[in-house]
């Protein structure tokens, strides 16, 4: 038996087993304690009088008479058909618009799901090469923003709301009057993918010739464009290709989660990382070295991770190139040493994988970003991992430029302000200088789509609306280029920037017109085989896509020529080592910079390392914490540069000593009802260094300060119980040798010797004659993301409950991704495993209800609302559930929720859900559930129902794969593979009949629940094998 | 405002069910025959009776029997304002070949109301017109034909409230009866025994009178009350009839079987699928296709009434609606709960099930009306009778091979997993 006694937990409470921890562990369902302060949700329930949970029972009980008495009434239904109905639109029947998703600087080319013409889901586009049918979590959540009550209905001079020929005519005249005196006017905009929208700019600025467009962005890459400028003479982000890279070092960045494009490197990552059934049978993976401050996603899913302090981080990056330089030959850089773990290891595995290595710096300081070049350029990594010669367009902000731009409305030298997709007074480091100078310019108009911090300011609010009712096009990459239509009219009296654009400058305002003509002009001619222009219109709408340079070769050599000397010297003169705290500032994979903060699907998607949601907090390592005298939900003072922000404590391990980790993103506070207030605002931390945006300080001070503030957080909420057979991992060498490397393969004993638990049941079984729907999770591919989650609670209506309930252990997401924290210190010592945590290995494990075959919470149901089907499903009913929760106890796998409250139409609950508009969001084809009933994942039970219906209506069987649950179709790296498991073509059949004999395993083998749901043992590419399977204790079988 | 009123009287009647379940079990069985009997006394009569029926199947959509003119002419006099019955005959069958013929006054008539042309009811005899003739006679003829009045009415104007009255009017006034009864019959026991008691000192002294009735009524009755085994039947009778009646109303509630609204157009499925045999695909697009079979947008009603029956008040209402841009607010019919997913297309196009297996002779409706319960019994019996319709449908080839081996019952729906919870919940 190998691999039994590595212990893993989900939190240091489990470790340490506080007695909280412990009272919560054995209480899945926690029972409000009133005496607390924290709970005056429960308060705001029954109005704050003290009615108790009797008395209010007696009063339901009454009500509830009344009610049914009066409800034998039945209210009359109105049926309203269409006036005039479009040709091809029926009732219940989604249509599919291709489109594009672009928020700020994030991609995803997306098919729109509507009903009736109403958005209600985003699906990734398969027609794209860029985001080949995959999607991010802000993708997924995306057309909950569209439903967001909080924007502005129209335009508005301060606060008070004007019409459009008010706001076309009065802006006119005051730009007319700027114009006129030459004042300077200035378009700010985040980064803008769109090439027809920057020629609407440049019309613009031809129309006033002393307009000039600036982009910055919140987490600028400015240094990387800079130091590219400096080694190759273009000042551009270059396409890195993660697929074909064998050795992977990052240093800060957080690739897969937040850095530039995680659309792109999610995938390309991924396939360098599968092996066996899911990869065609290869048995080699990339290795991904990470050195880090704070534990961000990526790093967990590092092979060998080693936490560095942001001090050190220019030092890691040029010791790399010493260490590398000494093996491939070339010049040593004069920096001073750095001593981190794995830094020689990198070095010789980078050098032995010359031509196959890539790394990668998220720094935003140009002279780090040369030496990464010079680095890269040592390894062969252009033209091979690294294509310079296509540039990608995600960020294109401009440091210096905006800096400028600060100044000169500070010194009162801007005439008019336009403010496109930006919030500077928020998310710029000076916005605090911006927002006091701001009304000191003549004309500033946002274009925001709320009084946001910036907007409110501005004179003028002329309000866009969301994508999903916008034309566009973008650009993300070079020569890839794909378009944005509208998938419902305008919901508000908005109108797109451009439109409002192309007036003030005179010209027609049809921007749809103004984008066709575009495209007519620009990439008719470089399509083919198009009858007319229409043709290719229509085509390029439909696909959503048109991308000339797809698969071509990149065209254009590279020559580096950076100064590396300068740059070593300047990091020589910049990172000196410190004893002191230091700051990192990071984004969480939800919320990002914050401009989709207002989203609570985001907000309460918990973060994929920290578990915790609705709040930013300060990561502190434990060593640190106790230093202190801190513990995890105590307040402390974060002070850098004289500005300070008070913070509760986030014990993390893997965080760097003397580290402290702030998102940003968070503390909005004009971003609307569910974004206003939570967290506090880390931006004013962020520092220009020479004009570059620093996303960390080298000197910081952390002071306990009084009280605390709790983190909900869904990691603790549910234990392994000691359970050895949850999570099954290996070595990628031990795996070579044998398939089953780290199987845990539990046996009974039985008078006839010991059998497979399999063997031997009490149950008859359910015949699967027709389908039998299943699933593999690879835990390989598996990075953590979040995107699943999303979908699952788009697809399937489910509820947002909020930080205290979330507190409570009652959020309601069918699927979580659960995320261990292992160790190799031995089982029995204590002490060690503690040591051990201050940088654990991290394996995330998406968990939904398994679909047990002999489910243990069919047989304790006393009504019969959860029930198996003759397809492999475990149903559940909710109109037939009472409540019990007897089937939540008795899941070895904890994944039913419970409704606490009837969380729609709950004003208790204000997350888009309790207004007509936030409704318009749910999936028509899933019940909405009311308060009292358990619910669960159905493997997306509608989707497998509707895919039977149009394959019978089409009079065929259903093909292998045509069904896909929400999680698996958005599922950024193929983790989630969904199928008919009776259907040998299927993809999930043939991968679970080739790992059958190999890393296939059921979670919980030995209780004989027979899920549908297979894992894959996950991989490392270590050299070392796990400390327990070196010294594997013989246990004696159950 | 009529549909809100009867939704009253509904729900009145219902909370009578449910709150006096006592007068309501006797009620109801008083009152459901009550109802049959009045059905019965309609039948049977002479011509101008299988007229009046005949008139209300074909004529009445377009004609009334009074001179007020509806989408044709009002037929008060026609007898005697056309050239005859044979012209009346001809014209009744087939009115086109008789204005293509060049008859004078069938252009005529035809000019005067908008050229919009009139129906051909070829199956119709010539006793069946004259009976129809007879009808419009005896329905203007003044004196007892209480009758005519309601015909007068415009098609299906005021027939649902006629339709779903007289059983809660009933129910009402039979509940008010028998509180009367009951009150009666309070005041004559009394007034017997009153009566008794004033006749009993005079038996006294007459003494050896023969025991007045009144007398040996409180003897027999007394007897009968303190009879231990008579009491606790009629005790228990009474339990069972109100725990029944209770169980029944609980039941009912929510269920909507008979419901039969005033819709805001009185358009008659008797006319567009019965008689002129419309395929119910044409106006229900979405049957075959999706979960909804979909209400027809105003545009299909105008592909026919473009040119057809343009001036009549009804169709009025549609070209109201388009131009007003304002939908037209169906009352819907069948109200299947939130919880349970139906699906048309699986149904009507997989399942090959007529629409009336569910809607019942919907060719026949004037109003329509909710036939079938739509409870889930109601579903899951029909799911356990039906025979999954699995010719030319690869789909089921692998499962009917499967039934085979197993079986030699036709495969059932409820075989294929047609009674799973989530085949209908999720």
């Amino acid at each position: 038996m190998e691999n039994t006694s590595k212990r893993y937990w989900k939190g240091l409470e489990e470790l340490r087993n506080d007695a909280t921890f412990v009272k919560n562990a054995n209480s899945e369902f926690a029972n409000p304690d009133l005496s607390e302060s924290s709970n005056d949700l429960e308060e705001g329930l029954l109005g704050g009088s003290n009615t108790q949970r009797r008395d209010f029972l007696k009063v339901m009980g009454f009500g509830m008479a009344a009610v049914s008495l009066a409800a034998c009434e039945t209210p009359v239904h109105k049926a309203i058909p269409y006036i005039n109905k479009p040709e091809f639109t029926f009732p219940s029947i989604s249509d599919y618009y291709a489109s594009t998703f672009v928020e700020g600087g994030d991609y995803v080319s997306v098919l729109v799901e509507t009903r009736e013409g109403r958005p209600i889901k985003i699906e990734g586009n398969p027609s794209s090469t860029i985001s080949k049918g995959k999607t991010t979590a802000r993708a997924q959540a995306s057309v909950l923003s569209l439903y967001d009550i909080d924007k502005l209905k129209g335009p508005k001079r301060g606060d008070a709301d004007i019409d459009w020929d008010t706001a076309d005519r009065e802006i006119l005249s005051q730009l007319n009057s700027v114009a006129a005196k030459g004042g300077a006017i200035r378009i700010v905009s985040s980064t803008i993918l769109s090439p027809a929208t920057k020629a609407v700019i440049a019309d613009f600025v031809a129309k006033f010739p002393t307009a000039r467009h600036i982009m910055y962005d919140a987490n600028s890459v400015f240094g990387i464009t800079q130091a590219n400028q400096a080694s190759f003479g273009k000042a551009v982000i270059p396409s890195y290709d993660f697929s074909k890279a064998q050795t992977i070092v990052s240093i800060g960045a957080d690739f897969l989660g937040t850095w530039i494009a995680p659309i792109e490197y999610m995938g390309a990552y991924a396939k360098g990382r599968q092996v066996g059934a899911m990869a065609g049978g290869k048995k080699t993976m990339s290795r991904h070295y990470q050195f880090e401050t704070g534990l961000s996603m990526t790093g967990a899913n590092a092979d060998y991770r080693t936490a560095i302090k942001p001090s050190q981080e220019g030092l890691v990056v040029a010791a790399l190139y010493n260490k590398v330089a000494a093996k491939v030959g070339g010049g040593a850089l004069s920096t001073p040493s750095v001593d981190v773990a794995h830094l020689d290891k990198a070095a010789t595995d980078l050098a032995n994988s010359r031509g196959k290595a890539l790394v990668v710096s998220g720094s935003n300081d140009p002279n780090v970003q040369t030496i990464v070049n010079a680095l890269n350029n040592l390894l062969g990594s252009y033209g091979t991992t690294i294509d310079i010669n296509t540039p990608v367009n995600y960020r294109q902000g401009n440091d210096q430029q905006m800096n400028a731009f600060i100044d000169e409305v500070k010194g009162g030298r801007v005439g008019a302000a336009f403010f496109i997709s930006a919030n500077p007074v928020y998310d710029h480091p000076r916005g605090a200088e911006l927002a006091e100078a701001l009304p000191k310019v003549q004309l500033s108009v946002s274009f925001a789509d709320r009084a946001d911090e910036t907007a409110s300011l501005a004179k003028y609010i002329t309000p866009a609306p969301h994508y999903l009712e916008c034309w566009g096009d973008a650009e993300p990459k070079q020569g890839y280029f794909s378009l944005m239509q509208p998938a419902i009219t305008l919901i508000f009296k908005t109108r797109q920037y451009q439109s409002s654009l192309l007036k003030w400058a005179g010209k027609p305002s049809d921007y749809q017109a103004y984008l066709k003509n575009y495209w007519r002009t620009t990439h008719y001619s470089q399509a083919s085989g198009f009858s007319s222009f229409d043709a290719f219109w229509v085509k390029c709408l439909n696909d959503g896509v048109f991308e000339p340079n797809a698969g071509a070769a990149s065209a254009g050599g590279t020559s580096f020529s950076g100064n590396v000397a300068q740059a070593a010297a300047a990091i020589a003169q910049r990172y000196k080592p410190t004893t002191g705290m230091e700051l990192s500032l990071y984004e969480k994979v939800g919320v990002g910079s914050g401009a989709m903060a207002n989203n609570p699907w985001l907000q309460e998607l918990p973060d994929p390392v920290s578990k915790a949601c609705w709040d930013n907090y300060a990561c502190l390592s434990q060593k640190t914490a106790k230093d202190m005298g801190v513990a995890q939900n105590d307040m402390v003072t974060v002070t850098v540069n004289g500005k300070s922000v008070e913070l509760p404590v986030l014990v993390q391990p893997g965080q760097a000593d003397n580290t402290v980790s702030i998102a940003i993103g968070y503390g909005r506070e004009k971003a609307g009802k569910s974004a206003n207030g939570v967290g506090k605002n880390a931006f004013p931390f962020v520092s220009l260094t020479g004009g570059y945006a620093t996303y960390s300080a080298f000197s910081a001070k952390v002071d306990k300060a009084s009280g605390s503030h709790e983190i909900a957080q869904t990691q603790t909420h549910e234990t392994v119980m000691g359970r050895k057979a949850v999570l099954q991992e290996t070595v990628l060498a031990a795996y070579q040798k044998n398939a089953k490397a780290g199987r845990y393969e539990p046996k009974v004993q039985t008078s006839e010797g010991p059998v497979n638990p399999t063997d031997i049941t009490l149950w008859n079984g359910y015949g699967k004659p027709n389908h039998s729907w299943g699933m593999v999770i690879d835990l390989n591919s598996c990075i953590g993301c979040g995107t699943c989650v999303v979908a699952c609670n788009a697809e399937n209506n489910i509820q947002v409950v909020g930080r205290k309930e979330v507190l409570r252990r009652r959020e309601m997401h069918w699927m979580r991704i659960d995320r261990y924290y292992s160790s190799d210190a031995d089982v029995e010592d204590y002490t060690a495993l503690e040591v051990a945590s201050a940088n654990p290995e991290v394996t995330f494990q998406p968990m939904l209800c398994q679909h047990c075959s002999n489910a243990p919470c069919e047989t304790v149901c006393p009504v019969l609302a959860t029930t198996h089907s003759t397809e492999g499903l475990n149903q559940m009913t909710y109109n037939r559930c009472i409540g019990t929760r007897y089937c939540a106890n008795n899941c070895p796998y904890k994944v039913r929720r419970f409704n606490w409250f009837k969380y729609f139409d709950n004003d208790n609950f204000d997350y888009h859900f309790n207004n007509d508009l936030g409704k318009m969001v749910i999936n028509p084809d899933v019940t909405v559930r009311s308060r009292g009933v358990i619910e669960k994942c159905s493997f997306c039970v509608q989707r497998i129902q509707e895919g039977k219906l149009t394959a019978k209506k089409e009079r065929r069987r259903l093909a292998p794969d045509e069904v896909q649950t929400a999680c698996a179709q958005s599922c950024p790296t193929n983790a989630i593979i969904f199928g008919d498991l009776n259907n040998p073509e299927s993809t999930v059949s043939k991968v679970v009949m080739a790992e059958q004999e190999g890393r296939a395993f059921h979670v919980l083998e030995e209780i004989n629940v027979r899920p549908q749901i297979s894992y894959l043992t996950k991989i490392r590419n270590k050299d070392e094998e796990p400390k327990d399977n070196k010294n594997a204790k013989q246990e004696t079988p159950a | 405002m009529l549909i809100h009123s009867i939704n009253i009287v509904h729900k009145m009647s219902r909370l009578y069910k449910l709150g006096g379940a006592l007068i309501l079990s006797l009620m109801l069985l008083v009152s459901s025959s009550q109802v049959r009997a009045q059905d019965a006394a309609t039948a049977g009569g002479a011509d101008a009776e299988k007229g009046k029926k005949l008139f209300t199947e074909n004529c009445a959509a377009c004609h009334a029997v009074t001179a007020d003119k509806v989408v044709g002419p009002g037929l008060k006099g026609v007898e005697s304002r056309t050239p005859g019955k044979d012209w009346l005959h001809k014209w009744i069958r087939n009115s086109s070949a008789l204005i293509a013929s060049g008859d004078q006054y069938a252009n005529q008539v035809f000019n005067a109301n908008g050229k919009v042309q009139m129906s051909s009811f070829p199956n119709l005899t010539d006793a069946d017109i004259d009976g129809i003739l007879a009808y419009i006679d005896q329905a203007n003829k003044p004196a007892p034909a209480g009758a005519g009045d309601t015909s007068t009415a415009p098609a299906g104007g005021g027939q649902t409230a006629s339709a779903s009255g007289p059983s809660e009017l009933f129910t009402f006034v039979l509940v008010a009866l028998l509180i009367v009864m009951l009150l009666v019959l309070g005041v004559l026991l009394a007034i017997v025994s009153i009566l008794s008691k004033a006749v009993s000192p005079a038996t006294v002294e007459g003494a050896e009178v023969p025991s007045a009735f009144g007398q040996r009524l409180k003897t027999g009755l007394s007897n009968a009350f303190n009879n231990p085994t008579l009491r606790s039947i009629v005790i228990w009778l009474f339990l069972l009839v109100v725990a029944k009646e209770t169980i029944d109303g609980a039941y009912g509630v929510g269920i909507q079987q008979g419901y039969a609204p005033k819709q805001p157009i009185a358009y008659s499925h008797k006319l567009h699928a019965g008689q002129y045999k419309i395929d119910c695909n044409y106006c229900h697009t979405g049957a075959q296709k999706g979960k909804n079979a979909t209400i027809p947008a105003a545009n299909i009603c105008m592909n026919c009434h473009g040119v057809i029956k343009k001036e009549s008040p009804e169709i009025q209402k549609i070209y109201t609606a388009i131009e007003e841009n304002r939908p037209i607010e169906w009352v819907r019919v069948h109200n299947l709960p939130d919880l349970a997913y139906f699906n048309h297309a699986q149904h009507v196009n997989v399942g090959n099930v007529a629409c009336q297996t569910c809607h019942g002779e919907i060719e026949k409706m004037e109003v329509v009306e909710a036939r079938s319960s739509l409870t889930m019994g109601w579903c899951i019996d029909c799911h356990r009778r039906t025979d999954v319709n699995t010719k030319d449908n690869a789909y089921y080839d692998k499962l009917v091979a499967l039934h085979r081996k197993e079986s030699k019952e036709p495969l059932k729906v409820a075989n294929i997993g047609g009674l799973e919870c989530s085949k209908c919940h999720y």
